[in-house]
């Protein structure tokens, strides 16, 4: 009986839907899956679907706009921030967003968001403020606050243990139905602060293989389609109903060091393994996108931090092979080389979440065998380049880091480059005049100190090179032209579904 | 009816014996592998850029992971005892919720696939067995041969391509309506039908070759009566056995077909388990595996039972 039932609600399901209001809905397909309804798990895809919102977000060109709060303030000391909520803001429950309720979902976020990783105090709430303190100057804290870590869900949101069992958010959207791991549909809610939508209804797919999303886009049936992978872009650029975006995110794939081991404790050593690295290459045939070359750990995108006139990083296997051979490396009878008799025998961890990082590597072994350098190569599990960073038995990580997760890459960089190196940065290797910068720059300073600050540090990380940039990161993207133009927001915080205007 | 039941009773007994076995051994498995659970359940939970050994280490104090092994197994058992499978250690719902949606769908799927395969395959083999050596026997064997060679990977693109991007008949990707299961069901029934033909081919042809049909024929019985009377009903008995063990091939095909089309299931969830080591959606998927297979194997004994009464007597 009950699967009978369940046949008429299938069938019901396959009836089309939405076009009485709005027309139809805006498909995105993505490979992310949605892990959990924790904003901790996938709170990224229910911040990026306008479900719900932070206090403070990040417009497309990097800079902090208000959200949920309408403004902010902080004290003279530098240690109280005081931020003005929205009065007219509503939950998807119709009750309304109090000082309180905020406080509360922030002060829950802490535990496994990046709250969790701000020298913070307290958070509590003040008539109509959320007042946060913390125990030093914090400057970057609003940036904190933009992480979908730190999302605001109503109270209703919570069992009775504490554990998010619906996402009731305050955005322009909100959850009409959610079938996790795959799909999430949302509608507008009319209660928004914000101007109505002119998108009645969407939904969000996850297509865990890159070739269907872009089959997808092909055929119409996404609207836009994310994570788009190098081969199939050619291809869909030549579809005329679809337009493809290229668009640089603060994202930079690297060659995680370990500075402790006897292969790279040498900064020459780590300079010809940069030496070796043709970046052109893979750019332009793994990644089809010649700019990607990484010539310094931040893209150009990132204004605040790439330095456009530091000597870039280059390719230039015969003076990587002079480097080593003044390290002390001398080739052996099979022309791998060797050092007190150890072999310059080294593995590369790497991990298929971005599915072009095992070709990169392999790319990596052919290159360092070039300069005499044997390298294995072993696609594992993401989390085994934080577990080999604190058990001490990883050589190198190619990773693809992201320098906007905290929308300034300060965050990353502070977590990433400290007195103890971080789980996706340095290992074993620190510098005491970069962690000063970076301090300094976390207490707050004026603009233009605050340039210089980062140019040193910036300039440090180029010299030393406690992890290899290889390439930067485009963001492909595909839109179908009835949704009109399509705004890509770099910061991956938002689908700009709120301000879409479908043509048909 | 004693003669039925008896098979079932073993059944019965043999779903309990699955149910713990599958319960031990999964678990067993689980931590016999290399790596840190708490490492890669919050890998699962927080994707690459979120995830840091702090992070594990939360995972690791909240979940215990860290109390000795036959502490967490004796859990199971326990809650397993009160039919309940615990909550997933990624997304923190319920297994038995996950699983009634993954199970569920893969069901549907399953259902189709079969279905398809049979629609395609039974008549296919049937006609080749008739003509057997012959043109259209040539043309199914060839068929069969090449859609059982080809990966589901390949299959499921292809048919995506000629349906959904040049015809525009048929979604692509997703779930939730007749449509969507057209293709996955399609591509799974491919490779099923590739098998089942080739029995149904064999079966036919020996059963036409058997004395008793030799005597239908020559009592003056129509050819179309020797077929449905003698032929069909003596060659299902091998056709119906085989379908049972396609199970092995649906699971298997299902992993693939369930990422190509975005489609939820029980075997892109065990796979999600497994690599995020998350032991109660490995255990609860298994069991629903298991139990599936137990269940299958009863109805293909019943449907045998009925189609040969021999079989019971024996």
């Amino acid at each position: 009986m009950r699967f009978l039932m369940a046949l008429c609600l299938l069938l019901l399901a396959a009836a089309p839907a939405g076009a009485a209001d709005g027309g139809r809905p805006v498909r995105v397909v993505a490979p992310w899956e949605i892990t959990g309804v924790d904003p901790a798990r996938a709170g990224y895809i229910f911040g990026r679907m306008g479900v719900a919102e932070t206090l403070v977000t990040v417009d497309t060109a990097g800079h902090l706009v208000p959200a949920l709060a309408q403004r902010w303030s902080q004290s003279d000391d530098r240690l109280t921030w005081r931020f003005a909520l929205r009065p007219e803001a509503r939950f998807h429950d119709g009750t309304a967003v109090t000082a309180g309720a905020v406080a509360a979902a922030l002060e829950r976020s802490r535990a496994a968001g990046v709250l969790g990783r701000a020298p913070l105090e307290s958070i509590a709430a003040d008539g109509d403020d959320v007042v946060i303190r913390t125990r030093t100057p914090f400057a970057p804290l609003p940036a904190f606050l933009a992480n979908h870590t730190a999302m605001v869900l109503a109270p209703a949101a919570y069992d009775a243990e504490g554990r998010v069992n619906a996402v009731i958010g305050t955005g322009p959207f909100r959850v009409s139905s959610l079938t996790p791991p795959l799909r999430l549909e949302v509608e507008r809610f009319d209660g928004w602060w914000g101007p109505a939508p002119a998108v009645a209804r969407a939904s969000y797919l996850a297509v865990p293989q890159g070739e269907t999303r872009a089959l997808m886009a092909e055929s119409g049936e996404a609207d836009l389609a994310f994570g788009l992978l190098p081969v199939t872009v050619d291809r869909l650029r030549r579809n005329p109903r679809v337009a493809v975006h290229a668009v640089p995110v603060p994202r930079t794939r690297l060659l995680k060091v370990n500075a402790g081991a006897p292969f790279f404790d040498d900064v020459r050593e780590r300079r010809a393994l940069s030496l070796a690295i043709d970046r052109a290459g893979i750019a332009a045939a793994i990644l089809r996108s010649p700019g990607s070359a990484a010539g310094q750990l931040m893209s150009p995108g990132q204004a605040a931090w790439h330095v456009a006139d530091l000597t870039p990083l280059r390719h230039d296997p015969e003076e990587a092979k002079r480097l080593l051979a003044e390290a002390g490396w001398r080739p052996g009878a099979d022309g791998i080389l060797e050092q007190d008799g150890r072999p310059f025998r080294v593995q590369v961890r790497t991990y298929s979440n971005w599915p072009e990082l095992p070709a990169i590597a392999t790319v990596l072994q052919a290159q360092f065998r070039a300069v005499g350098i044997d390298l294995t190569v072993s696609v594992a599990n993401s989390s085994d380049i934080p577990a080999g960073h604190r058990d001490g038995s990883l050589h190198l990580g190619l990773v693809a880091r992201n320098f906007s997760l905290v929308p300034d890459p300060l965050g990353t960089l502070m977590e990433d480059y400290g007195p103890e190196g971080g789980d996706w940065g340095a290992m074993n290797w620190s510098s005491p005049e970069l962690t000063d910068i970076l301090a300094t720059l976390g207490a707050g300073v004026d603009d233009a100190e605050a340039a210089a600050l980062r140019r040193r540090a910036m300039t440090i990380l180029q010299d030393a090179l406690p992890v290899i940039p290889v390439a930067w990161f485009d963001l492909m993207v595909a839109a179908n032209e009835r949704l009109g133009p399509v705004t890509v927001d770099p910061f991956e915080i938002s689908y700009g579904l709120a301000t879409l205007k479908p043509v048909r | 009816m004693a003669g039925i039941l008896r098979p079932l009773a073993g059944r019965a007994v043999q779903a309990l014996t699955v149910a713990l076995l599958v319960g031990l051994v999964s678990f067993a498995l689980m931590h016999a592998l290399p790596g840190d659970p708490a490492m890669r359940i919050a890998a699962s939970r927080y994707g690459p850029d979120l995830m840091t050994a702090e992070a594990a280490e939360r995972v690791r104090a909240e979940l215990g992971l860290d109390r000795p092994m036959p502490v967490q197994l004796a859990e199971w058992v326990g809650r397993l005892a009160t039919f309940d499978l615990g909550r997933s250690l990624v997304t923190g719902a319920p297994v038995a919720e996950e699983l009634e949606i993954q199970l569920g769908a893969s069901l549907w799927l399953a259902g189709a696939a079969l279905a398809l395969s049979m629609a395609l395959g039974l008549p296919a083999g049937l006609l080749a067995g008739m003509r057997a050596g012959r043109l259209p026997d040539h043309l199914a064997l060839a068929a069969a041969v090449l859609l059982r060679a080809l990966p589901v990977f390949v299959t499921g693109l292809v048919l995506i391509i000629v349906f959904a991007v040049w015809l525009g008949w048929l979604p692509a990707a997703g779930f939730g309506g007749w449509r969507d299961l057209l293709l996955p069901g399609l591509t799974l029934a491919f490779g099923l039908a590739a098998l089942s033909s080739r029995v149904t081919r064999d079966a036919t042809a020996a059963v036409l070759a058997a004395p008793y049909v030799a005597f239908a024929r020559t009592k003056g019985l129509p050819e179309r009566l020797v077929v449905l009377r003698h032929g069909v009903r003596n060659a299902a008995i091998p056709v119906v056995a085989v379908l049972g063990l396609q199970l092995v091939y649906l699971v298997e095909g299902m992993v693939v077909v369930e990422s190509l089309f975005a489609y939820p299931g029980i075997g892109h969830a065990l796979v999600h388990a497994i690599i995020a080591r998350d032991v109660p959606m490995v255990q609860g998927t298994a069991l629903a595996m298991g139990l599936t297979f137990v269940l299958v194997n009863a109805v293909v004994d019943l449907l045998c039972a009925a189609l040969d009464p021999r079989q019971v007597a024996r």
